[in-house]
């Protein structure tokens, strides 16, 4: 295999890759981008998801697609309960408060899933069919085109959400600044609600499609993932949308480049090197605009 | 959209903090907590208490409840059978949490507080390890039912006397295995890909080229994943470029099973060999049949072995699932711990004596003879071919001496 064609198909396996971290990222961005929340629990909501859907396939018998939906409800109310339980009463405490509530929903989600669960990974059965077209020499994954296929249009939809519908608009307003939105009749607490119901969703959509495509789940399955994520949104700009899609990518292509052509023991270190390089020229991320400091 | 920045840094940089403390994990140094070794046994009244130190939560905890579950069979058996010398023998679990100091954590707890006489678990290597100092100051002594690493019982050289093990040591699979590639398959060239978060993957993976080049192969290029990674086409690709006769992928089942899925699916066709990591079922249904073909592992049994049909139905009766390797060790180190209890009674001391003594003694694998000088059991190792979704038995190496 010469040089070209190696690097090709390592694009390939990057773009694929990316468009799973993408497809967590979307969640994480958005509730980060209303609430300023950076929700570590999100690759939680992930793993649930993936395991509602694993006991619709496997108990419930239904094919995929039903039980990609019955997920995302059921996870879109989970979500929606974390944050009454556990962000609501801290709505006016620090950030760092919150911050640390979400790290201790995320051990919580674990373990309670590991008590009912057991560590045991579970695989799910051959739902989807999983075929790989060979063009020319490089491989492409049927369900990895799915993957990102259904990022793309998910970006899309929320992106039409936030910008042009009116929970979108009273989304803004309650990002832009809680107090004042409510004063001008938003209803802060329904859309933070919203917020955490849609983002919730994705995620439990992520969940199910990277456990049908890699084909195992088990309860920490949500850690590297969701931290991939988090990197792959603040590199996009975390709280944009299409950034978040744009991150991901981005992220997996140098994750495959760098195992491909470097050493797959920096693969992990290059992704975090990312982050701190980000932090440090552009914390804003690549799609964000630089804001005044307001003090 | 709109964000404070300085809440965001400060955010960030405990995000950041989180990040590096995740990718440490799993190569923590064990703290050694140090305790003075007092009283070592009150196993009064009519209950023997042994303690069971497994990681029931974090990374392992799928090695180490299964591990658990097989001690937990092997104690039932005996106490529905009446118990050992008339009495019934107590589990009290700890969870090693799959850290190394966490580890010590629940060994001191159990030898203090619990007063146990003797120590299973954990399951994985370096938790064997860390407990080790702990245990061995207060004279409790230790079966890691599946620590495969030499440096497990021993320091220095010198052996360590209070801590045994359950299974063959890594050494010997390494060598099995680069033995049956230049061998059996005729292996010229062979790409090693190990788990780098892993002593057992790394130390596997480092006698395996010492062993296949000494028989005049050459390992042509090593890549590494970590546990828990999802994808490893990147590396994959890269592996492909070498053109290597065999993979040497000594890992666990989860991993493994994906590996090999998406090498196939990349068009890989060499053999892709393995240690005892892989044997569990889940591997097929992970990889899939078709993708395992031209694979190879080598292990403590082969479950369609005449003498392991007890051990594997009474596992089935218990749990209703198949069980796995570290099952399989885990009730091999409670069988063991019984009979030392049998013959040494309930003093720490004595059970010591009695491990080190064990000879020809039924287990659920198959039978062993503890070596005194080593605290290995004398075992043999089975090299497991997969086809069509079908294990079968391609060699068996019996033990030596």
């Amino acid at each position: 295999m010469d040089f070209v064609h190696q690097l090709v198909q390592q694009l390939i396996n990057g773009v694929s890759l990316g468009s799973i971290y993408a497809l967590i990222a979307l969640g994480y961005t958005m509730i980060y981008g209303i609430i300023k929340l950076i929700n570590f629990a999100h690759g939680d909501v992930y793993m649930v998801g993936a395991y509602i859907g694993f006991a619709a396939v496997t108990i419930g018998h239904l094919p995929i697609w039903p039980a990609l939906l019955i997920s995302m409800a059921i996870t879109a109310v989970l979500g929606m309960l974390v944050e009454r339980i556990a962000y609501k009463p801290l709505r006016h405490a620090p950030r760092i408060s919150l911050l640390i509530t979400a790290i201790g929903v995320s051990f919580f989600l674990e373990y309670t899933s590991m008590y009912f669960v057991t560590p045991t990974p579970r695989t799910f059965p051959e739902v989807m069919p999983n075929i790989s077209f060979n063009l020319g020499g490089f491989i492409i994954n049927g369900q990895q085109l799915l993957i990102l296929s259904i990022t793309i249009i998910l970006m899309a939809v929320l992106t039409y959400i936030v910008q042009k519908t009116k929970l979108g608009k009273a989304m803004r307003a309650a990002s832009f600044d809680t107090e004042t939105a409510q004063l001008m009749g938003v209803d802060s607490d329904k859309v933070i609600s919203m917020t955490f119901c849609i983002g919730s969703a994705l995620a439990a959509a992520a969940g199910v499609l990277v456990g049908v495509y890699y084909n195992t789940i088990d309860p920490l399955m949500g850690i590297m993932p969701g931290l991939k994520a988090f990197v792959a949104a603040v590199l996009g700009g975390i709280g944009i949308l299409p950034g978040a899609v744009v991150g991901g990518i981005v992220l997996g292509v140098v994750e495959a480049l760098v195992a491909g052509f470097l050493s797959s023991t920096f693969r992990d270190a290059a992704a975090f090197a990312i982050l701190i390089l980000v932090l440090l020229i552009k914390p804003s991320g690549l799609f964000g605009k630089n804001t005044n400091e307001k003090v | 959209m709109f964000f404070a920045k300085k809440k965001f840094k400060l955010a960030s940089m405990i995000a950041c903090g989180i990040l590096a403390s995740a990718l440490f994990t799993g190569c923590g140094g064990g703290e050694q907590a140090s305790s003075g070794g007092g009283e070592k046994k009150a196993a009064a009244g009519d209950e023997i208490v042994i303690g069971a130190n497994f990681e029931l939560t974090g990374n392992h905890a799928q090695y180490g409840a299964n591990a658990n579950n097989g001690l937990k069979l092997a104690i039932k058996e005996v106490n529905d059978a009446g118990g050992v010398n008339g009495k019934k023998i107590k589990i009290v679990e700890a969870d090693a949490k799959s850290e190394a100091a966490e580890s010590v954590n629940a060994a001191t707890k159990l030898i203090s507080d619990d007063k146990v006489i003797a120590l299973v678990g954990p399951a994985v290597t370096a938790n064997v390890i860390a407990e080790s100092q702990v245990a061995t100051d207060n004279m409790i002594p230790v079966i890691g039912p599946a620590a495969t690493n030499p440096d497990v019982t021993v320091e220095n050289g010198q052996v360590k006397p209070y801590i045994f093990r359950a299974c063959f040591i890594d050494p010997q699979q390494s060598e099995v295995m680069a033995q049956f590639a230049a061998k059996d398959l005729m292996a010229k060239t062979a790409v090693l890909y190990l788990d780098s978060s892993s002593d057992y993957s790394k130390s596997l993976g480092k006698i395996f080229k010492e062993k296949f080049e000494a028989d005049g192969g050459k390992v042509v290029m090593e890549e590494a994943f970590l546990a828990k990674d999802q994808d490893f086409k990147a590396a994959l690709t890269k592996i492909q470029t070498a053109n290597a006769d065999v993979i040497f992928v000594p890992a666990y089942y989860e991993e493994v099973g994906k590996i090999v899925k998406q090498a196939r699916e990349l068009g890989i066709t060499s053999a892709i060999l393995g240690t005892d990591g892989w044997d569990d079922s889940k591997v097929i249904d992970i990889a899939g049949k078709d993708a395992l073909n031209n694979t190879y592992f080598c292990t403590h049994y082969f479950e369609g072995d005449e003498e392991v049909q007890g051990f594997i139905n009474a596992y089935k009766g218990e749990y209703k699932t198949d069980p796995n390797v570290f099952a399989a060790l885990g009730y091999d180190a409670g069988k063991m711990l019984i009979n030392a209890i049998e013959r040494g009674g309930e003093d720490s001391k004595k059970i010591r004596d009695s491990i080190e003594t064990i000879k020809d003694l039924q287990v659920g694998t198959g039978k062993i003879t503890m070596d005194a000088a080593t605290h290995n059991p004398i075992k043999g190792i089975v090299v497991i071919e997969t086809k069509d979704g079908v294990r079968s038995l391609r060699t068996k190496i019996a033990p030596e001496g």
